[in-house]
């Protein structure tokens, strides 16, 4: 019997799953009506045209889709979209001027406990936070775009947030002129893939407490501060770009109590600080581009067992700098660009070992006002004698095997 | 004056160092704006070599024309000709020519690689402009040194060991007071102590007009405040053309009171 019920149900699913147009002339006019008279499994189709509605709220599982043309303009009165039931699927729709608040996060989409839920081809734009997905599992978040129109950090929100998440791959997306571009705050075993944040007024990518996560292939550009990543586990990062961070507070990609991450095959490109780690515990740098920063690699203290292999450094004001003389990271067959020595043997690996740390990083470190002497001749004499005999720099810090050229 | 500078210049031009000069100034631009076809890298990569180098040819070239032209100068002295008229006619015809060896020399190979049209030219105008300034500064030291000094060898002494102090040991003493008073609030000394000595100040100008200005972090902030503002622009020029002024004044009154 209870067989024969799934059955009828699945069955009713599949045959009685009706669309329900949305437009000017139709039945229905609105879109929050043609969802309450809507069953679940259902398709509701607004088609193109604008629409003055706010507050949204999807509370069956059903799919919500666009046509091209369609704009629900949210009159920046709160929330435009709120799902809160599982399966529900979102496409094609253009969402537009969310409400601003100090205390509520008002936002385009709002996902919150639901399972299995889909945003794709969206545009979300002049949004406080775009979409605000809380305490949701298994989602698809992708081709979207999401800008925003702050002008400060306290008047702005994120442009795709998730907290309490788990296993939801975010792909594809654009975000720019937003606080945060992708925010992850205790999300686990996600993925986020093949997206572009810019210009945003803080962060391009900020995570915090969320292990097991993967990120590829994203490019990360003239963000206010960079990439913050902070206080999570087995993070794999692979062939992302981070470029022009360039300010004062830059970051590329700042790393703070990070455990047992991989970085790998990305560029770090014309940043104030291309890596920046604190606190950061056996992580594995391979195969990684990092070119005409001010700081290549900066390291701050208390990181352990960290790998450096197959990078290549060039064009840095500085490559390596260290602010003790304390070092547990091991740097191995690196290119650097400053390498002064040769290759009798022909075998692609300088003869004499490459100290990257300059006495100068080492000063700035401590004394940071002495950054005013940058490019005096005296500081080239006293970097050059500190290279033949090292003093303040770690002794034990030497890429013992240099590359003579990279790729 | 006019003729005694246009008499010295003149002489200079015809001398063959001031187009070995200019010869390597212009070798350096074209080489550098060849290797790395990007002008405001090539302007970093010029600013190093011009802080440290135009004082030091600078002095160099100050002393050695003041003891090769002083059969000359006394020969002139007996004329009826004013003191000051000769030295500064002198002076100028010299850092005239220096000034315009580096102006052409680095000016001819970024012209032709377009610098007119880009975004560099302000600093690239800064740079040309930072450079003669330090020429006439440095000639101007090094001629007070000639005339302070009737022994040669002294005298090269002392304008190497001037340049090696403004250059590097000037920097090494400010760092290390940098050092030694870390606990203490340094930014205003810092500032002022790279304003006193025309070589930090010109650096630090260039630096501030390019964009590895933002590596100088707050200590920047600092200096941005000052330099990046119109009156400190105008302020720090101020500041460098006392540093030719000076020197000129000690040249005329030296010149004045010295027994030949």
């Amino acid at each position: 019997m209870f067989r024969l019920t799934i059955l009828f149900l699945t069955l009713h699913f599949l045959a009685f799953s009706k669309q329900i147009d949305v437009c000017k002339n139709c039945t229905q006019t609105n879109i929050q009506s043609a969802i309450s008279v809507a069953d679940s499994g259902d398709m509701v189709f607004v088609k193109a045209g604008t629409y003055n509605e706010y507050d949204i709220t999807i509370n069956k599982p059903l799919t919500l889709k666009g046509e091209k043309g369609t704009i629900v303009d949210g009159q920046k009165k709160g929330y435009i979209l709120k799902i809160e039931a599982n399966h529900v699927t979102v496409s094609g729709l253009h969402l537009k001027n969310v409400g601003m608040s100090f205390t509520k996060d008002f936002s385009a989409i709002h996902v919150y406990k639901a399972k299995n839920f889909k945003i794709e081809n969206c545009t979300l734009e002049a949004v406080f936070f775009g979409m605000l997905i809380e305490k949701s599992n298994t989602g698809l978040i992708k081709n979207n775009v999401v800008s925003g129109e702050g002008t400060q950090e306290i008047t702005s929100g994120n442009g795709i947030h998730l907290w309490h998440c788990n296993n939801v791959v975010v792909e594809n997306n654009h975000c720019h002129n937003v606080r945060d571009g992708i925010y992850f705050e205790f999300v686990t075993d996600s993925k986020v893939l093949n997206n572009l944040s810019n210009h945003n007024l803080r962060y391009g990518l900020h995570f915090m407490f969320s292990n097991h996560d993967t990120y590829n292939d994203n490019t990360f550009r003239e963000n206010g501060a960079g990439v913050a990543v902070m206080f999570s586990k087995f993070i794999h990062m692979e062939r992302n770009v981070f470029e022009k961070n360039w300010g004062t507070a830059s970051y590329g990609l700042l790393l703070k109590e990070i455990y047992d991450a991989e970085i790998i095959n990305n560029r770090f490109e014309g940043n104030t600080i291309a890596i920046n780690i604190e606190g950061s515990t056996r992580v594995n740098y391979f195969n990684n581009i990092l070119k005409g920063n001010g700081w290549g690699v900066k390291v701050a203290g208390a990181c352990y067992k960290n790998v450096f292999e197959h990078n290549s450094f060039s064009s840095n004001a500085f490559d390596v700098s260290y602010n003790s003389k304390m070092n547990d990271n091991s740097f191995n067959e690196n290119y650097w660009g400053d390498y002064t020595g040769y290759d009798l043997n022909k075998d692609g690996i300088g003869d004499v070992p490459h100290r990257p740390v300059k006495l100068f990083s080492y000063i700035v470190n401590r004394t940071p006002e002495t950054i005013v002497l940058l490019r005096s001749l005296f500081v080239d004499i006293i970097n050059f004698s500190e290279k033949v005999s090292p003093v303040f720099t770690p002794d034990d810090l030497v890429d013992e095997k240099p590359l003579m050229s990279f790729k | 004056m006019l003729k005694i500078m246009k008499y010295s210049f003149f002489d200079l031009i015809r001398s063959r160092w001031s187009f070995v000069y200019f010869g390597f100034y212009f070798l350096l631009g074209m080489t550098l704006l060849f290797l790395n076809n990007d002008v405001s890298k090539a302007i970093i990569t010029m600013m190093n070599i011009i802080v440290v180098l135009t004082p030091l040819i600078g002095t160099i070239f100050g002393v050695m024309y003041y003891y090769n032209s002083k059969e000359f100068t006394e020969l002139l002295m007996a004329q009826p000709l004013k003191r000051s008229t000769i030295f500064l006619g002198q002076y100028f015809g010299l850092a005239l020519s220096l000034a315009g060896s580096l102006v052409l020399g680095l000016g001819i190979p970024f012209a032709i690689y377009g610098v007119v049209g880009s975004a560099a030219l302000l600093s690239f105008a800064l740079l040309l402009a930072v450079g003669a300034l330090l020429t006439f500064i440095f000639v101007a030291l090094a001629y007070n040194i000639g005339l302070a000094n009737d022994n040669k060898i002294k005298g090269f002494g002392i304008a190497i060991l001037m340049w090696l102090f403004l250059a590097v040991v000037y920097d090494g003493i400010f760092l290390i007071s940098l050092f030694v008073f870390d606990d203490y609030p340094i930014d205003k000394f810092s500032l002022i102590a790279s304003t006193l000595n025309p070589i930090d100040l010109s650096r630090i100008l260039i630096i501030l007009e390019l964009d590895i200005s933002v590596l100088l972090g707050y200590t920047g902030a600092v200096f941005q405040q000052f330099f990046g503002t119109s009156l400190g622009m105008i302020a720090s020029f101020g500041l460098l053309f006392t540093w030719v002024a000076l020197p000129i004044g000690l040249i005329v009154r030296q010149a004045k009171r010295k027994d030949f």
